[in-house]
């Protein structure tokens, strides 16, 4: 061993996004493509990178292809490292038996061994389902200060938002009370991130302690977190303020697309401090052509726009053919809209193919809700594909 | 059949002053994204190359910036991968053998030692002044099918659509593709057969030439080595008929990256399956465009933040473009920043250059106006 860390940090990527639907039958959520040329785990990969953690497990068990192999040696994130760097943990047979995940704590028990090579202080958890940029070193600076066993990011919701996030209640030293999930009468508003620091003696004998009760779920909000509030740990609540969105929704992961337009953008990529890092493909620079018409939109390389393209954004590769109209959508990369169709309010994963004529989504204003079109979709020539409707792949 | 890649990066930087004054030709930015020997260097890798030395001469740091470890081309290996090939200069010895070079063949006099280390079958050799996507592969299959000594990759071409100089080589071949001569270009109007500048050797053959032209004393490779060879040994060409554009000069340069705004270039490039081009990965953000943004008919690479119009032009990373600005007919290299309400036309601006609010520039497409590297007007 070469020296010790003394921050490691466990992203959980296994989750199906459930939620996502048509663009997750294939991929797992942090998987999913996002802004044109990233997907959703370069944001917490990223984040990692700009606050000096260099050593990051990342959990994979639904659909873990496309993951693997975006990750790879994990060079782009500059996590190709001789000792840590990015490794990817998918759960694995044991002398004792072979076993999935079973949940969010499980996932971190059954990679205790993982952690232990490096010997570090703290622990640092992550997940794969948020868009937002954050310095985990203030975090783990907070964390050090209050000599915390525990602390939780948090984020202040608006009020009638807070029964979807798990709320924590804590004293005016931000020393966590109390942790409902989805409170039904929520007496706070600051919500969990699902970004917490562990000192990582105090985190494995909960997770054997856990492990060992058979009636757990082996859940970090269900099972660990109460448990550390139950036997009076000294637990923190670490507030973020700054741009954070789960996208676990279609409604969510479109509106967060959106956040990247306008005039001052919620949320920004092209900044030199804090840069999002993302693996590329060798792929020319875009073409626009005399005939096109780009306005408040954000289109990145390979992309060939000979049409209009209004309020959305463009993955790589993407064709808009003369006359084709791109409207208030996100639209992933390789998929080609032909002559004369149109996309509107929906979202189009990867590779899809919009026939001539064709007529995808509809005015957003009227729109019963977002078309959302799955990996290789084709749309016959002419055909008509609902507002709101969801088709997964062929 | 195994080959080695030899790539000249400095051989033409005389013919284009502006850009090479702070680097090497390989390094020329181009096609917004793009340096020179992206091309020759992913000619080679998507035909298989993986052993690749790189012979340089002076103002090589960002050509040494943008290869880095030469992962973006797949060339970081143990075995093989990129070398590159410093001058060679003994501090005792100031012979005429020992200097610098100054042409192709003291280039390759000063890499004996690569290639004296390569057990490739052949040596496949390149300038950084053709743009082209051409297989390699098939002509080392050609060269090998006629058993060839040297084969010499060649194109037809109208001298009144190409921007030749004296330093363009005009070949005369036969119907059967042997090499008959080799002379200077000298203006003319006819169909012409230029060399490429891009060869594959049989090693052993090459290394017996080198070593014979090092007695003898010569020092052009054209004129000295293979006219004397032409009628001893096989010297083939290989009549290449893809996409090609040559940077002899700073209205060239102009004028080869104006060409990517057609389809014909686009297709010819960087439309060719199994075959990309290559380039080191910047990591910039999309491109964001406004909702006063307009832009017709240009080529744009990521990171650009577009407010203005844009027009018949190519942005390259990072470029800035203000409210109210219009761009045309122009070529803004990496990170170039134009203010608002300014109007440029026929205007190159190197890396970082600042153009602030209200500028009004304008040069002519036979005589772009250049603005040098981190200039503020």
């Amino acid at each position: 061993m070469l020296k010790k860390k003394e921050c490691v940090a466990m992203l959980l990527a296994g989750g199906q996004g459930s939620r996502l639907y048509a663009l997750t039958t294939k991929t797992a959520k942090p998987a999913v493509s996002f802004g044109g040329k990233y997907k959703i785990i370069d944001f917490p990969l990223s984040n990692c990178v700009n606050s000096g953690l260099d050593t990051v497990g990342v959990l994979t068990q639904y659909q873990p292809l496309v993951l693997n192999e975006y990750i790879g040696n994990g060079l782009p994130w500059d996590l190709d490292r001789t000792f840590g760097g990015v490794k990817i943990l998918p759960p694995y047979q044991g002398k004792t038996g072979a076993d999935w995940y079973r949940g969010t704590a499980n996932a971190i028990y059954q990679n205790i061994e993982f952690i232990d090579r490096y010997d570090p202080e703290y622990v640092l958890i992550l997940s794969g389902d948020h868009i937002y940029k954050m310095d985990y070193s203030a975090m783990l600076d907070y964390h050090k200060a209050q000599n915390a066993d525990c602390t939780i990011a948090v984020i202040e919701v608006p009020a009638e938002e807070a029964s979807r996030f798990g709320i924590l209640t804590t004293d005016r030293e931000n020393k966590i009370e109390k942790f409902t999930e989805k409170p039904k009468e929520p007496d706070s508003n600051k919500a969990s991130m699902g970004i917490y620091i562990f000192n990582k003696e105090k985190l494995f004998s909960y997770l054997r302690a856990d492990e060992a009760d058979e009636s757990s779920s082996n859940d970090f909000g269900k099972n660990i977190i109460p448990a550390m509030l139950a036997a009076g740990e000294r637990m923190y609540a670490y507030s973020f303020k700054g741009y954070w969105k789960d996208v676990g929704t279609i409604q969510s992961l479109w509106e967060a697309n959106m956040d990247l337009l306008g005039r001052r953008p919620a949320l920004t990529l092209n900044d030199e401090s804090w840069r999002i890092f993302a693996r590329h493909n060798a792929v020319p620079p875009q073409y626009v052509g005399g005939s096109a018409k780009i306005e408040n939109s954000v289109i990145t390389e390979g992309c060939e726009i000979l049409g209009t393209v209004k309020n959305s954004v463009l993955g790589a590769g993407v064709k808009v053919a003369y006359g084709a109209i791109v409207k208030d959508s996100v639209i992933m990369d390789g998929t080609v809209v032909r002559e004369g169709a149109s996309v509107k309010y929906s979202i189009i994963d990867s590779d899809c193919d919009i026939g001539a004529g064709a007529h995808v989504g509809g005015d957003k204003k009227k729109a019963a809700g977002i078309a959302v079109l799955g990996r290789g979709y084709r749309v016959d020539p002419g055909a008509v594909v609902e507002p709101g409707a969801m088709l997964p792949e062929d | 059949m195994t080959a080695a890649g030899l790539i000249f990066s400095n051989i033409h930087d005389a013919s284009l002053p502006e850009l090479t004054r702070i680097r090497t030709i390989a390094s020329v930015p181009f096609g917004g994204k793009y340096r020179m020997i992206d091309f020759a260097l992913s000619n080679m890798v998507n035909s298989g190359i993986t052993k690749i030395g790189i012979i340089t001469h002076y103002n090589y740091q960002s050509l040494l910036d943008h290869i880095g470890t030469g992962k973006d081309w797949d060339l970081a290996r143990r075995s093989g991968g990129i070398k590159i090939l410093p001058p060679f200069i003994t501090a005792f010895d100031s012979s005429a053998a020992n200097m610098v070079y100054t042409t192709r063949l003291e280039a390759l006099l000063g890499v004996m030692n690569f290639i004296d280390r390569c057990n490739e079958d052949y040596i496949v050799t390149s300038d950084c002044d053709v743009i082209c996507n051409i297989d390699i592969e098939d002509v080392l299959k050609y060269h090998e099918a006629n058993d060839a000594d040297v084969t010499i990759v060649s194109k037809k071409i109208n001298p009144a659509e190409y921007p030749l100089t004296a330093h363009t080589e005009v070949l005369t071949s036969d119907d059967q593709g042997n090499l008959i001569d080799v002379m200077d270009y000298t203006p003319r109007t006819t169909e012409t057969e230029i060399s490429l500048n891009v060869m594959v050797f049989k090693r052993t053959y090459l290394q017996n030439v080198l070593l014979d032209a090092a007695a003898h004393g010569y020092s052009s490779f054209y004129h000295e080595v293979i006219l004397r060879k032409i009628r001893r040994d096989n010297i083939m060409v290989y009549r290449y008929d893809g996409y090609y554009s040559i940077v002899s000069s700073l209205a060239s340069f102009f004028e080869s990256n104006m060409k990517l705004l057609g389809n014909e270039a686009r297709e010819g490039l960087f439309g060719i399956k199994n075959r990309p081009i290559l380039t080191k990965v910047r990591n910039s953000a999309p491109t964001k465009y406004s909702a006063d943004a307009k832009v017709v008919d240009s080529v744009i690479a990521d990171g650009c933040v577009i407010e203005g119009h844009v027009e018949n032009s190519i942005l390259f990373r990072g470029v800035k473009v203000g409210k109210g600005t219009i761009v045309r007919n122009s070529i803004l290299l990496q990170d170039t920043y134009v203010g608002n309400d300014a109007a440029l036309n026929c205007v190159i601006s190197d890396k970082n250059v600042m153009i602030k609010d209200g500028r009004v520039l304008s040069g002519h497409e036979t005589m772009p106006f250049f603005i040098g590297k981190g200039k503020m007007i």
